[in-house]
């Protein structure tokens, strides 16, 4: 392998600009997508679960769809499909805003995790025992006060580590918003590839940016894991024999 | 609409589909074995082999699979030295990529029937690997399979990754065709009917067996 390094490289402009704008646009993208994702699935998670049949079959035939399309195919729908369904005025003003790539990678991703995510707090609903509802009801609790004392204290708890698993899968998932033209950093240190022909010095950067991001990530939720512990649960680790 | 465009081309859509299709079943015919050694490697008492499958593992699924592809595309010839085609490198990238997946989900099937069990097998005379063959592996595999098949409909998606570096696997004939006709939606909206059918029928075999173990 004949290969001579040049990590000054990273160093040197243009390629250190085009790397902090493509870390920065990976971060936000994710952020956003994430957010969004998480109200999406709250409100899909909890119409899996009522009692209603037309909402619980809403919400499954919206995680079917979602979950069984790939994300770059998804990105694509939104990108050329659905603004030709929408009416004319909206898709001009659409297409005239600024970084029409950007927002629809972030509706994509946001629609495709928010199903993995309601599928997630659907199961960290349905984990919480019934007797739970029962006794905060019996102790005099109102229906709302079970859930904000009881049921959403527990369900966020148990849910952790799931969504820590689901924020970094969004995380690594903004890299797909290459094909529909976003460069965050993935598309950064192609581009840099194509244009010095340093493709190890250039991946690099990437990687390293999402290993250390996915380490902190991971750092920060158990921590927060540990901090919120109720006592008496089965701690993370511990269920192993 | 003009659906005359997806019916002209359909046999094009069908040979992506098989391309795409026999990509996912070569990088899983050799990313599940590789996953396994990798899985017993984690599970092995010498410091040195668990430590360093598990950075192998960790490594991977922080990484996006798209920049593991353009890795691959770059350091393949760089390392054998000479051009290889586009499709060597993508299925070295694909096994190597899924097989740190596949070892995660072989290791926790492993670990879920317990150490006592082993050491149950090992005191009644069986030696390890007749232990692992009689008594773990069976059900393992029973309390794996789920996860293994979810998996399997993650790689079949995950070819859609192969559309960046121009393998023409259903997506990427989709997109050329669209290009061609100026047909984008009828398009899109097929390929995505496409993989839907695939991926829900391939969730619900996994389902069935999800029950089938519970």
């Amino acid at each position: 392998m004949r290969y001579e390094f040049d990590w000054g490289l990273l160093w040197r402009e243009p390629y250190f600009g085009w790397i902090v704008e493509g870390v920065l646009t990976t971060f936000h993208l994710a952020l956003l997508a994430w957010v969004l994702a998480l109200c999406l699935g709250i409100v899909i998670g909890v119409l899996r679960v009522t009692n209603s049949r037309v909402l619980r079959a809403i919400g499954t035939t919206y995680v079917e769809i979602f979950r069984n399309i790939p994300l770059i195919v998804q990105l694509f729908l939104w990108l050329y499909v659905v603004p030709q369904m929408l009416p004319r005025e909206f898709s001009f003003w659409w297409n005239r805003l600024d970084n029409v790539p950007y927002w629809t990678a972030m509706i994509g991703i946001s629609f495709y995790t928010s199903a993995r995510l309601a599928e997630q707090i659907r199961s960290a609903l349905r984990a919480i025992p019934p007797g739970q509802f029962k006794a905060g009801l019996s102790t005099g609790l109102t229906q709302v006060q079970v859930y904000r004392y009881v049921i959403v204290p527990y369900a966020l708890r148990i849910i952790i580590p799931a969504l820590t698993s689901e924020f970094l899968t969004v995380f690594k998932n903004t890299a797909l918003a290459l094909t529909i033209g976003v460069i965050e950093i993935t598309a950064t240190t192609r581009r840099i590839e194509a244009w010095s022909f340093r493709g190890i010095e250039a991946y690099t950067v990437a990687s390293l940016t999402y290993i250390a991001t996915t380490i902190l990530v991971i750092l920060f939720m158990s921590w927060l894991e540990r901090r919120y512990q109720i006592p008496g649960l089965i701690k993370r680790g511990e269920a192993r024999v | 609409m003009d659906w005359q465009v997806i019916i002209a081309n359909l046999p094009l859509l069908m040979s992506g589909l098989a391309k795409s299709v026999q990509l996912t079943v070569v990088s899983i015919l050799f990313s599940v074995p590789l996953g396994c050694i990798i899985a017993i490697g984690r599970l092995s008492h010498r410091r040195w082999l668990s430590g360093a499958c598990t950075a192998f593992v960790n490594v991977l699924r922080s990484n996006p699979l798209i920049l593991i592809l353009f890795w691959f595309y770059f350091l393949v010839p760089l390392i054998t030295g000479r051009n290889v085609n586009d499709l060597t490198s993508i299925i070295a990238a694909f096994i190597v990529f899924f097989a740190a997946y596949f070892a995660e989900i072989v290791r926790s099937g492993i670990q879920s029937v317990g150490a006592r069990q082993i050491q149950a097998g090992l005191s009644s005379g069986l030696t390890y690997a007749q232990t692992m063959r009689h008594i773990v592996l069976p059900q393992a595999i029973r309390a794996m399979l789920p996860a293994l098949i979810t998996q399997c409909i993650v790689v079949f998606q995950g070819t859609t990754v192969v559309y960046v570096i121009g393998y023409s696997e259903l997506l990427h004939t989709a997109a050329s065709i669209a290009e061609r006709t100026v047909r984008p939606v009828e398009l899109y909206v097929t390929v995505a009917f496409i993989y839907f059918i695939v991926c829900y029928s391939a969730s619900r075999i996994a389902r069935h067996f999800e029950k089938g173990a519970a």
